[in-house]
């Protein structure tokens, strides 16, 4: 027989033992959060100390706080200028970079309904690198002077997942379409930017080479602003279907049972993360694994409510990749391994650990 | 008499090769109506184009006599629930996300303390709070299903739709899920359209039974007028004994009858043109237009 309505324990003001459970597992989703942002904090000031340039810990913050109360601290003008030129705009632009591509491998995850997804699934790299291509042997782009590569590589990373989307459009904004047409998509750029490869000259080779490794050099805090303006529009729009997402795990016929109209959520969500990725992509080369590895272990750790996993994702996915670039840049100074090698090189024993051991496993079935 | 549910006249198909034809019936409040029927006669296709899972190519539902058609998908939401035959997820999450999900017709991005006050009376009324912090896809098949019901229940509609509920249960499970359904309709006044195989648990709980083959509604009314040996014969090609259980009718399957010449690719229009056929099946239930279950 049907359970007998037990009341409430909170109208006599007590709370179950579960409705506890819950409770605390509420707080030490918000807890983790701050320990990760903590974190960030403590690496970035880290990491600035490493370089040519001694630098202190100490000296590190007193350099970053120097600018907004300076007449609380001060640092000498060097220290100064190599913390703010060189080593916090990189490091900005990392957190971005990663917190960009661990949002937006999560939401892809949730509608492509596959934890194989990941910022780059619609093909966004793969066109990219093609942008670069067209740049670098054909000379043509869409803008000059810094931009003549970034520009090439952001347009054609947003015509690729156009393309995608609009296909799926058509043709009804299933999953498997979108991931059949990303995969299409991704091998015909491919195999053109080997065309290109092919028949480019020894200093063409090495733009469009090192371009695809991933790297955080490029940064600059005029580029850093144009990051943080789309990322202020795009990351608030995609946090805003956070509900949606949660139900869409369940399947497209569950989600429309509930209220939501699954594939048009679909092709909002995508527009907006190849935005995002198209701009973090053409600003740092192919950075893998971050999209695919930082939301795995939001879920692992949080579970899965996007209302939390989302900027979780995105936090950690900020400190895996200046953790990464710290290492790739001290590892065998003064030569610096391209980032984007780092990220798989840390990320995937550590995933794998996660893989093995992790506690959660009921969230990443 | 008060009509909560009504199906006025439903066409569906996929790629031309029509699934449903013209199916209408009308059902009363605090109602636990079955749809029973072979596989692929369109029960769960039916229940999906209830909810607009799927769009019909022609017809039209009401609820409370408001077109359903005409509403949001929000609107459809509050009205309607369902509970799908499938759990499979992508991305699992605890017991207690998992129902609290079904209150997003009602919420902004926000879930209030009232929201998951909510779920945690419904985890209560269907036994299973000591689940809430497990995940879902630890559960076995019996606790998943009563997971899917309550995340049903806090949507808080007057009408429940459910597709099989009880299809990969054992039995011990087949009959708590009964109860509790069965439950909701009469401690909640809540509407219940079910898809079942089993015609004996039909015959148990229902108070009307819908009975399909390709696509149309062959009979409909009260258990004891639907599930006879004759109509049984004729929808399912089984010949069974019809026993007298506590008033209800038992079912007890006794062989397969071959399909002959006619059999299952003729089509459903020709169903009933085929005069060996018809003779099986009772002319009062042949040229059945209107279903009332109210």
């Amino acid at each position: 027989m049907a359970k007998t309505v037990r009341r409430s324990s909170t109208r006599s003001g007590r709370r179950s033992k579960m409705q506890e459970a819950h409770d605390s597992f509420v707080f030490a989703r918000y807890f983790f959060m701050v320990a990760i942002v903590a974190l960030i904090v403590l690496l970035t000031g880290f990491i600035i100390t490493l370089g040519p340039l001694d630098i202190s810990v100490a000296d590190a913050y007193r350099a970053l706080l120097s600018r907004a109360y300076p007449s609380s601290f001060q640092v000498d003008p060097l220290t100064e200028r190599v913390v703010w030129n060189i080593r916090f705009p990189r490091i900005v632009g990392g957190i971005l970079a990663g917190f960009g591509l661990g949002v937006c491998g999560c939401v892809m995850q949730a509608v492509l309904k596959n934890p194989l997804a990941s910022p780059f699934t619609l093909g966004i790299s793969s066109g990219a690198q093609f942008g670069i291509a067209v740049a670098a042997v054909l000379g043509i782009s869409v803008f000059g002077g810094p931009y003549l590569l970034i520009g090439n590589a952001f347009l054609f990373a947003l015509l690729c997942s156009a393309f995608i989307i609009g296909l799926a459009s058509v043709k009804g904004a299933t999953s498997e379409t979108l991931i059949l047409a990303g995969i299409a998509v991704n091998y015909f750029f491919s195999s053109m930017s080997q065309l290109f490869r092919y028949f480019a000259d020894d200093e063409q080779l090495r733009l469009m080479t090192s371009w695809g490794m991933g790297d955080l050099a490029a940064f600059s805090w005029s580029k850093i602003s144009i990051l943080f303006g789309v990322f202020a529009v795009c990351i608030p729009l995609l946090m805003l279907k956070a509900w949606d997402l949660n139900i869409m795990t369940s399947g497209d016929e569950t989600a429309k049972s509930i209220g939501v109209n699954a594939e048009g959520v679909r092709v909002y969500i995508l527009l907006i993360s190849s935005l995002v990725v198209a701009t973090v992509v053409c600003f740092t080369g192919t950075i893998a694994f971050i999209g695919l590895v930082a939301p795995h272990m939001a879920r692992m750790i949080l579970g899965g409510d996007h209302r939390f996993l989302i900027p979780a994702s995105g936090i950690l996915g900020a400190s895996v990749l200046i953790a990464a670039d710290g290492i790739a840049m001290n590892l065998i100074a003064p030569t610096v391994i391209p980032t984007g090698i780092m990220t798989s090189v840390i990320g995937v024993p550590f995933f794998m650990y996660l893989m093995l051991k992790g506690r959660r496993k009921e969230f990443w079935t | 008499m008060m009509i909560q549910l009504q199906a006025k006249g439903i066409v569906f198909g996929y790629n031309s090769s029509p699934i449903l034809k013209d199916v209408s019936f009308e059902i009363g409040p605090s109602r636990l109506v079955t749809i029973v029927g072979p596989n692929g006669s369109g029960k769960s296709t039916l229940i999906k184009c209830i909810d607009r899972i799927l769009a019909p190519e022609k017809g039209s539902v009401l609820i409370d006599r408001k077109e359903v058609t005409k509403m949001d998908r929000m609107e459809i939401a509050k009205n309607l629930s369902y509970v799908p035959q499938s759990s499979a997820r992508t991305f699992s999450s605890n017991v207690f996300d998992t129902v609290l999900m079904g209150r997003r017709p009602h919420i902004g991005w926000l879930s209030s303390s009232d929201d998951e006050e909510r779920v945690w009376e419904v985890l209560r009324l269907l036994g299973i709070e000591e689940l809430a912090m497990s995940g879902f896809a630890e559960l076995s098949g019996g606790q998943q299903q009563k997971v899917l019901i309550a995340r049903a229940l806090v949507q808080e509609t007057k009408v429940m739709l459910l597709d099989e509920p009880t299809s990969n249960l054992d039995i011990w499970h087949q009959l708590d899920v009964m109860n509790i359904v069965s439950d909701l309709v009469k401690k909640r006044r809540m509407t219940v359209l079910m898809a079942l195989h089993d015609l004996n648990l039909a015959s148990k709980y229902s108070d009307g039974i819908i009975m399909m083959k390709r696509g149309r509604i062959m009979a409909a009314g009260d258990p004891a007028s639907v599930l006879t040996p004759e109509n049984i014969e004729a929808i399912y090609n089984v010949e069974v004994a019809v026993r007298s259980q506590s008033e209800e009718p038992f079912i007890v399957p006794i062989r397969q009858i071959k399909p002959n010449g006619s059999g299952p690719k003729s089509g459903g229009g020709r169903f009933f043109t085929s005069g060996k056929r018809r003779s099986r099946l009772p002319r009062s239930i042949a040229e059945m237009k209107e279903i009332r279950l109210s």
